[in-house]
């Protein structure tokens, strides 16, 4: 694939070359980690779509029996708000709105934390009743799941709160903007898995 | 909902206690007696030459690409030598232990090792040779040279590769610590279960393992994340794909494999964390447990792995064969889709480690056919290094016989790989030291690429070539010994010996182990020659030229040797993919930059050590179960990175009359250096 420029016109160095957009390598390698992330997911899927069978239940409770339906359709109604409130916030980092996006952030922020709350009661009450993670394979593999997605809302939520004092402090610097965007990719992120183990457990392992 | 422990344990320390000091164990007081006379020499040599400044100032706490790169270098080439060691004693240990007339010494009823203390020795030898020498060797020469390839700056994120560094040292560190303090696992380096299950494997050993592969692959999938943007992002003007060095692809696709499987085997890991932290029942015999779930989930990640650190190595062959030829890369559009089939097909025949499972003929059968189909790609590469040689003008130079080797060592591995591919066969050989054999002469192709690579880019990066002859010495050496060593393998495991064995029922094989035997003596003849190489290059340290070998073909031979910090003074404009190659065909590669602009650099930075060294007491403490200070030490790290998020640094400016006189004085140096010797002018006089 050489080229044919002659030798006297060839262009050897580009001094204008070195202005790379730093936004755009962040966000692209957040991305990357999120398929990372999705595939950490996936082994945890797998894992729930091996191990929820009458075998690795042990005699103890499967999905049917161990899921909350009705809080199941409340959470995914709560997580998306979260979502739509974080989005909405970011509207207002068009126009530099520092108390509009604040106002996003702890809208996004309390509705996740109603989110875990519900989701915490439910594992907490479960456990409770004897149907705890170590009560059978397939009790692990379901508090593994709901726990792997409650611990990345947890630290979604550290970021908001880290986020909201760098709105505050720092003002909409690059570094602040870009983590506000790659923060929005990272709630977002996590709904959609939400979505899944709401469709994988709730529906599909529900009607079984 | 923690879980029982067998033994005493104390909220302050945890389970640790004087009684973890294996100090009634002769081997490993001596090791640590090495250790430390070591370490009081280094830290004493930098003490007294007054260079503690300097080593954390220039190299610890440096973002820069390549100095992390040589920092992976040395952690790879230590943990090399110890598990090099680890395997040593492993071979003496079948040699001495063999039938039931054999004799014990130093409290072995045969041989000199217990069965345990066996098993944690090829435990070890397995984790560290792929982990923390394999792994930190491809990504080391990964970060050397991709940026310069590509004509970047530094890596797309260089906080964040200074921190992949950092997690794979303490990774490490939790392996050497593993040593003198308590045990490793004895449960083999891929984790059988449910014998790593808490019930059967009490002990500490499997939770240093756990912790060290944890910390090491989360440095990885960083590693990788940072190369993929690296390459994506950061190509210089003119760079097209079609344009970019083989290596670069093979680093791609590597690294593509590398961000898509390490979390699999995070998620296995963790389920083997939490059953024996919490009890859970993953992967336990009883309550609903399925071990094979872990077997999969492992190898999920397991045999991809393989193609991780089997790729990088294919690519440096292709860097290499062609400047040692003289002659263009032979078919370099299937160079780059044959990476891309073994990468992918190498995510679809993991099963194959597990024939005897029990998966039925139809699976077997898939598995099977897809194994081999794994060397239609490899074979377009094998070909394509041939051709690439035929009708060249081969200098054997060390690289090129490293890469020679290298191809021989694939066609032993490869041909017998296939053997072991028919599924029928490897009921017969299955877990045999046939497989051991074959897998050995695999990961020396990665040896050999990664020697061979070594010694490629050494004038690159340290400014002097290693010793040619002393090289080559070394390379003889090395390839004698290896084919010593594993060539008996491939009979023994015909006759029957099963691999983990500390004890060889059959007195008969004695004359093969003696053979193997030989050619541990003879590695570390090798291991002389490596030395004395290395002394006699550093001694004389005779510069060496931009284009080192005078055959280089690709960008990183443009920029000045050493390379300085900031890489290309002005970035250049790629006109053809053997960028150098066409500037020497035009007559254009000695024309420099006229004119210099600002060069935005990063600062250096302690946060990545810190978080390593962080990572490394977190890892301790959860594996001793000391809880304050696992939680204090995860705190840490998250408080840590949140005020690292508050620095306002956003590195420095290299200005245009800074660039002018560092290259004018790399201009002057070298016309210094080209210079002839002459005779002193007094003798002249004499006359």
């Amino acid at each position: 694939m050489a080229s044919n420029i002659p030798a006297a016109s060839a262009v050897l160095w580009n001094p204008s070359a070195d202005e790379h957009d730093p936004i755009s390598a962040r966000t692209y390698g957040f991305w990357l980690y999120l398929i990372g992330d999705a595939l950490l997911f996936c082994g945890v899927f797998a894992s729930y779509a091996v191990l929820d069978n009458p075998v690795n239940a042990a005699g103890g409770p499967l999905t049917a029996q161990v899921i909350n339906a009705p809080h199941g359709l409340l959470q995914t109604f709560i997580i998306l708000a979260s979502v739509l409130a974080y989005s909405l916030g970011t509207v207002s980092l068009k126009t530099g709105n520092q108390a509009g996006v604040r106002l996003g952030i702890i809208a996004a922020l309390l509705l996740g934390a109603a989110f875990l709350y519900i989701s915490g009661s439910d594992l907490l009450a479960l456990a409770a009743q004897g149907d705890g993670p170590t009560r059978s394979a397939f009790l692990s593999v379901f508090f593994t799941l709901l726990l792997t997605h409650g611990l990345h809302m947890v630290f979604g939520i550290l970021w908001m709160l880290v986020m909201l004092v760098q709105v505050s402090v720092l003002g909409f610097t690059k570094d602040v903007v870009g983590r506000l965007l790659n923060l929005r990719l990272f709630w977002q992120f996590q709904a959609t898995m939400w979505v899944c183990v709401y469709f994988y457990v709730y529906l599909l392992g529900g009607s079984r | 909902m923690q879980v029982a422990l067998d033994g005493p344990w104390s909220p302050l320390l945890g389970r640790l206690s004087l009684a973890a000091i294996p100090y009634s164990n002769p081997i490993l007081v001596s090791t640590f007696a090495v250790v430390v006379v070591l370490g009081i020499v280094i830290v004493g040599a930098a003490l007294r030459y007054g260079k503690v400044g300097y080593i954390w100032r220039e190299w610890l706490t440096s973002v820069d690409h390549k100095k992390i790169g040589v920092m992976y270098i040395i952690l790879g080439l230590v943990m090399l030598f110890r598990g090099f060691i680890d395997g040593a004693m492993m071979r003496t240990q079948q040699l001495l232990a063999d039938g039931p007339n054999s004799p014990g010494y130093l409290g072995a009823q045969h041989g000199y090792l217990p069965p345990y203390h066996f098993d944690q020795i090829y435990t070890a030898h397995g984790t560290l040779m792929l982990f923390f020498a394999a792994t930190p060797l491809v990504a080391g020469l990964g970060n050397l040279i991709v940026p310069l390839q590509i004509g970047a700056r530094d890596m797309a994120f260089p906080y964040l590769n200074a921190t992949s560094l950092w997690l794979t040292v303490s990774g490490a560190a939790l392996c050497m610590i593993s040593l003198f303090v308590g045990e490793f696992s004895n449960a083999t380096w891929v984790g059988l279960m449910p014998f790593s299950e808490m019930p059967t494997n009490p002990g500490v050993g499997v939770d240093y393992w756990m912790w060290a592969f944890q910390l090491s692959s989360l440095g990885t999938t960083f590693n990788a994340i940072n190369m993929i943007a690296t390459i994506v992002k950061m190509r210089a003007p003119g760079m097209s794909w079609f344009r970019m060095p083989v290596y670069c692809w093979s680093s791609l696709t590597t690294n593509i494999i590398g961000l898509s499987i390490f979390p699999v085997v995070t998620v296995a890991l963790t389920m083997l964390g939490i059953d024996r932290y919490c009890g859970t029942h993953f992967f336990t015999a009883g309550y609903g447990g399925n071990f094979m779930l872990y077997v999969n989930l492992f190898w999920i990640w397991g045999h991809p792995e393989v193609y991780f650190l089997m790729l990088p190595a294919f690519g440096l062959f292709s860097e290499i064969v062609p400047t040692f030829s003289n002659k263009a890369l032979f078919g370099y559009p299937t160079m780059v889709a044959a990476s891309f089939s073994i990468g992918g097909i190498g995510w679809v025949v993991w099963a194959h480690h597990f024939f005897t499972m029990g998966m039925g003929p139809a699976l077997n059968g898939y598995f099977s056919a897809a194994t081999m189909l794994v060397g239609i790609p490899t074979g377009v590469k094998a070909f394509n290094w041939l051709f690439t040689m035929y009708r060249g003008r081969i200098t054997y130079a060390t690289p090129m016989l490293w890469a020679l080797i290298g191809l021989v060592l694939l066609l032993i591995g490869g041909l017998t790989g296939m053997m072991l591919s028919a599924s029928v066969f490897d009921y017969t050989v299955h877990n045999s030291l046939f497989v051991v054999a074959h897998f050995h002469c695999m990961v020396l192709v990665i040896g050999a690429a990664l020697f061979a690579g070594v010694t490629y880019w050494w004038p690159k990066v340290f400014g002097f070539k290693l010793d040619e002859k002393n090289g080559q010495m070394y390379f003889w050496t090395f390839v004698i010994a290896s084919l010593l060593v594993f060539v008996p393998l491939f009979y023994l495991g015909f006759a029957g010996v099963t691999r983990r064995l500390d004890y060889i029922y059959n007195p008969a094989l004695k004359p093969l182990l003696w053979v193997s035997e030989g050619g541990i003596g003879m590695y570390f003849v090798s291991l002389f020659y490596f030395g004395k190489m290395l002394y006699v290059s550093l001694r004389d340290q005779i510069p060496a030229a931009a284009d080192s070998w005078g055959t280089g073909r690709t960008l990183e031979w443009l920029t000045h040797t050493p390379v300085p910090f900031y890489n290309f003074a002005v970035t250049p404009q790629i006109n053809a993919r053997d960028e150098l190659a066409w500037r020497k065909a035009k007559g254009l590669e000695g024309v420099q930059p006229t004119q210099y602009v600002p060069i935005h650099l990063p600062n250096n930075t302690a946060v990545p050590v810190i978080l390593g060294a962080l990572a490394t007491i977190f890892g301790f403490a959860m594996t001793w179960r000391i809880w304050w200070l696992s939680l204090a030490s995860l705190l840490a790290i998250i408080v840590v990175v949140i005020i690292r998020s508050f620095d306002k640094n956003e590195g420095y400016i290299l200005s245009a009359e800074d660039i002018a006189r560092m290259e004018n004085r790399i201009a002057l140096a070298s016309i210094v250096a080209e210079q002839p010797k002459r005779p002193a002018l007094v003798q002249v006089e004499a006359h």
